[in-house]
Order: structure tokens, then C-alpha cells, then sequence
């Protein structure tokens, strides 16, 4: 249940192999401002999910309001108050 | 060590223990992951593993007990790549090659970085003084989108000296610790460029290269289109011509006291990766490439289709004990230097690199 209109972001459970995965809401306006404070709270989740250039990593796919983000470097995508963010394994990395 | 071996699979990390002749997987890591390639653990049981997951990238793990437990490392990361920087993407694809020692271990990657490690894999700093040289702008894919260092030669007594296989970008010298760079694969030839490029030395695809750590001066590399020995320390080199069946493969061993005793696996051709006649043979020279002996006994004969690809064939420091895996999980080995092989009795996943330790 989320009560608050504040933008929610959750990762694939397939990550929990390799990391924890922190199921949050955010006060974040677009998508790379979100995925920081996810990576405030587990820093190592960084690295799987983006690349040292700061890019979306070519497998890895985000979903806003059940639409694919767009901008897959900038990340600039923007999010509303009731958004729902989720990470997940794009099939296309096997 | 001799009885201990670990093998990089697509599908895990695997320990190998042989009791007698028979070699058996002692231990799984890794269930399910890419492992692209392993450090061996070194005297004080520390090794490394590097993993490259399908959809979230290179990992490198490392264990203080020879493998029993194991943690998370820092990752090789290319610094921010400049505004308008062209050719390759500053991303790690791939880490193709672990060497390690005098406390320091050395990572060569996909896109063609190499990366020093003081701290046993803790933090990594990029060689830029290789990284920057403009010659790299010309390197090409050999296998992979992008260029990539397979082979790190260290040099047993210099510990300032190091050379490198690169596919496809030749192979490169550094003697002063990885300050200076010198590209020294000449007298190579690249069949698959064009006749006015074929001898430039910054193209060529030395498949793998390895070093004889009695005689350091010698070095053998399978070649994309040949076989080539160096008896100079790169300085020149030349081609081996005498290879039966093929001269086209990825893999080489070399006797580590006997500099003129190398091992090879050839296959048909680049065009068609298969063992000749559908029979697995390895090539054995013991005179520098004047003359080799063709080595079938206990090897499929009959419908095979295995490839040793270029970390798939290890030699012991006995010399005689030697492991073979295949890109479609064959495994076998042998005792006699290659006399007589024997399958290790294992259905394995695809098989990246072999090393004892």
C-alpha cells in the first residue's frame, strides 16, 4: 500500500543474488535522481545496474508507469507523483 | 601445484583434484554465472575470479582461502570517457586475463585496457600510458565487437617487464613497469587485411602468447593465420610453417624449462572451427618448430567438434601434466606431456580458461 503520492522504485529480484535490492519511495523528479537514492542506501547496486559511464547498462531495462525509460545515458526521464519505477533484466542479455 | 585445477565455464567456476590419474570436480562456485577468468590462488590462498553477467556487467570476487569463501571486489572501471572521444566505448566488456606477481596482479580487459591492482583486486587504476597511445584508435575486434588483451607475459627474473597479446592490436613491450610502450610483433602477417596492411604490426591477432620461464628470450603465439615463435624477446619474430594439419587455432602451452617443446590445437580453419577431420589432435614440437608430432591417443576421433579456445589449454610446472577444456565442455588430460589423454569424466559447460594452481 503507498499512501503518500511520491514515485516508487523497485528492482528485479533477480539482483538479490548478488546484492540487496531497497524497495523505495522517493521524492525524485526523474529517473537518474531516483536510482541515486537507491544507490544511497546500497552503493554496491550501482555497478549492476549502470555502467562506470553513468549509462543504463545495455541489459538492463527500467519501466515508468509500465512504459520503457528512454533516455539510456542522461536518464533523464521524468517521473510524477504517483509513479512506479521498476528495474529489471532485459531478456536480450540471456 | 599439479593436482589442483580450476576451470572457467560459462556456467561457474570449477575446482578440479586429481587422485592418481583421474582428475574429478571437487567443488562448484559460482552456479550458473560467466566466469570469464580465474587467478589461481596464489602462496597466501588468495585468488580472484571475474565473472561477467549477462545483464549486470563485470564483477570480479575474490577469496583469502583458495576458494572456500569468496566476496565481492572492486571492478576494473574505465575513467569517464571524454566529450567527443571517438572509437570505443570507455566500458569494461570483458576482463580476458588475470596474471599476478611481486604483489602486484594485472588485469587485461575488453575494450583493450590494462589494469594494475597493488591491493589484490581492492581498487584498480587503468595504464593510461598504454590507454592513450594513438595506435590504439586502429586496433580491431578479434572474436568481440571490441579489441582485447588476452595475454600478459610476465617476465620471471624483470619484474619492470611485461609483454602483451592484444587481438586484434599486435603485441606490445613494456620494459620500465608500464610507463613506456613499444608495439613488437614484427614479422607477423595478417591474412585477413589487405596485402598493404598485412605486415603492420598494430593489427596483427596473436590469438594467445605465452613465454618459456626458463628462457624468457622465447615466446610462441598462435596467430589467427599461423603459428610464430620469437627467440629475441619479440624484437622479431618468425613464422612456424612445419605444423601438421593446420596452423590455425587459439590456444598454446609452452614447456616451461624446455623453451623449444610447445603445445597446440589445431583447428580447420577461421572459417570453420572445428578439429580437422573431425578428429581432436594436438600439435607437440620439441625442437623449436623444425618438426611436431601429431597427439590423438585417447582423444575423440570420431564426430568431434570441439574448439580449445585460447585460455583452454594448461600446462603444469612439471611439464608433463597437461588439461584441455573446449568450448563445448570437453575436458581431458594427460600425464605424459600429451602422449595419452584421458577424459575427464564430466559433462561441463563451455569452457573459457584452464589454469593449475
Amino acid at each position: 500500500m503507498h499512501h503518500a503520492r511520491v514515485p516508487h522504485l523497485a528492482f528485479t529480484s533477480q539482483l538479490r543474488r548478488f546484492t540487496t535490492t531497497p524497495e523505495l519511495d522517493t521524492s525524485a523528479t526523474t529517473l537518474r535522481a531516483a536510482l541515486e537514492d537507491a544507490f544511497g542506501i546500497n552503493p554496491t547496486l550501482r555497478s549492476y545496474v549502470l555502467d562506470e559511464q553513468g549509462h543504463l547498462r545495455a541489459n538492463v531495462v527500467v519501466f515508468i508507469d509500465g512504459q520503457r525509460s528512454t533516455d539510456r545515458t542522461g536518464l533523464a526521464d521524468a517521473l510524477n507523483a504517483d509513479s512506479r519505477v521498476h528495474v529489471m533484466q532485459a531478456l536480450s542479455g540471456g | 601445484m599439479n593436482d589442483r585445477a580450476w576451470i572457467a565455464t560459462r556456467k561457474g567456476l570449477f575446482e578440479l583434484r586429481r587422485d592418481g590419474a583421474a582428475w574429478s570436480v571437487a567443488r562448484t562456485i559460482f552456479l550458473g554465472e560467466p566466469v570469464s577468468m580465474l587467478l589461481p590462488p596464489q602462496p597466501d590462498g588468495r585468488m580472484l575470479a571475474a565473472l561477467n553477467l549477462g545483464h549486470f556487467g563485470v564483477k570480479l570476487h575474490a577469496s583469502d582461502d583458495a576458494g572456500a569463501s569468496w566476496q565481492e571486489v572492486a571492478t576494473p572501471a574505465y575513467p569517464p570517457q571524454p566529450e567527443g572521444a571517438t572509437g570505443v566505448a570507455w566500458k569494461l566488456v570483458q576482463v580476458w586475463a588475470l596474471e599476478a606477481a611481486n604483489g602486484v596482479v594485472w588485469a587485461g580487459t575488453l575494450p583493450g585496457g590494462l589494469f594494475r591492482s597493488a591491493d589484490f583486486g581492492r581498487s584498480w587504476q587503468l595504464i593510461d600510458s598504454l590507454w592513450s597511445r594513438p595506435e590504439r584508435a586502429e586496433w580491431l575486434g578479434g572474436g568481440y565487437d571490441v579489441p582485447g588483451i588476452h595475454s600478459i607475459c610476465l617476465h620471471p627474473t624483470r619484474p619492470a617487464e611485461m609483454l602483451l597479446g592484444i587481438s586484434c592490436g599486435g603485441a606490445w613491450v613494456t620494459k620500465d613497469g608500464g610507463d613506456n610502450w613499444a608495439l613488437q610483433a614484427t614479422g607477423m602477417r595478417a591474412a585477413y587485411m589487405p596485402p598493404e596492411s598485412a605486415d603492420s604490426p598494430n593489427t596483427q591477432d596473436p590469438h594467445r602468447i605465452v613465454r618459456c620461464a626458463a628462457k624468457p628470450e622465447v615466446l610462441w603465439c598462435q596467430h589467427h593465420n599461423g603459428i610464430w615463435r620469437s627467440g629475441d624477446d619479440a624484437a622479431s619474430w618468425q613464422e612456424v610453417k612445419t605444423a601438421p594439419l593446420s596452423s590455425f587455432g587459439f590456444a598454446v602451452a609452452v614447456h616451461p624449462r624446455d623453451a623449444d617443446t610447445a603445445w597446440f590445437v589445431p583447428g580447420v580453419a577461421d572459417q570453420q572451427r572445428i578439429p580437422v577431420g573431425a578428429a581432436l589432435a594436438v600439435n607437440r614440437t620439441r625442437d623449436g618448430g623444425k618438426s611436431f608430432e601429431t597427439l590423438r591417443s585417447g582423444l575423440p576421433q570420431e564426430q568431434c567438434y570441439d574448439l580449445v579456445y585460447r585460455h583452454g589449454l594448461a600446462l603444469a610446472d612439471d611439464g608433463r601434466t597437461l588439461l584441455m577444456g573446449s568450448t563445448t565442455g570437453g575436458l581431458w588430460s594427460s600425464d605424459d606431456a600429451g602422449e595419452h589423454w584421458v577424459a575427464v569424466k564430466a559433462h561441463l559447460p563451455p569452457i573459457h580458461a584452464v589454469r593449475f594452481g
